[in-house]
């Protein structure tokens, strides 16, 4: 299942759904179960597996880990976290998980219906 | 040569869509700046770039002269998602005529 798939189920419920466009929502759902680091806007980094997004971009990370241990041992034990959308500055993104092709076409898209 | 809706600029977020698959400049919140290959992007300006480097300046005061010393940190990411809300500037390529 494709970015796609998601954007014509995106012009199929737009009108249902309050007619945001949502490129990335469906990006990041196909990122799911892949690896990523994800900055906040507090400067820690958490690298996990993406297990979940949702329309704001809030994130869910599996087996997560803080990227600078030393400054930050009280994440230590931390495992499993949500993210909230707002607080994110950057997700690194694994090269094999990018189509670059997909994602072009995806924003012409994109800026057409905006 | 692009047809003329493809390539006029009507609106600001005209000049980004002109950009896609080019080198843009990115400035953003907290003394950050990037250069990148602009591969998405959406209203809000999240953005997705390729063979990013960032660069982040920091200013440190001497100790004993006060002076202000001005330090930047690079780094190069591969591929990079960028939240649009810390987004303060876009700039196209420079064209070299």
């Amino acid at each position: 299942m494709g970015l796609s798939f998601y954007i014509y189920e995106r012009s199929k419920l737009g009108g249902v759904i309050g007619g945001g466009l949502q490129l990335f929502f469906s990006y990041f759902k196909d990122l799911v179960g892949r690896e990523v680091t994800v900055e906040l806007k507090n400067d820690l980094a958490i690298r996990g597996t993406l297990h979940s997004v949702d329309q704001y971009l809030n994130i869910k990370l599996e087996n997560t880990r803080v990227v600078d241990q030393d400054k930050y041992p009280h994440m230590l034990s931390v495992r499993n976290c949500f993210i909230r959308g707002s607080v994110v500055r950057y997700v690194q993104l694994p090269p094999e998980a990018v189509d670059i092709e997909l994602l072009h076409d995806a924003t012409r898209r994109e800026a057409r219906g905006g | 040569m692009a047809s003329e809706e493809e390539s006029a600029v009507k609106e600001p977020l005209d000049l980004i869509r002109l950009s896609l698959d080019e080198r843009i400049y990115v400035k953003l919140r907290s003394d950050r700046e990037l250069r990148g290959k602009l591969h998405a992007y959406d209203q809000h300006l999240n953005m997705i770039l390729g063979d990013v480097e960032e660069v982040i300046t920091t200013v440190e005061i001497d100790d004993e002269t006060y002076e202000e010393i001005l330090r930047s940190t690079k780094r190069t990411i591969p591929f990079l998602f960028v939240r649009g809300d810390g987004v303060i500037l876009v700039s196209p390529p420079l064209r070299t005529a």
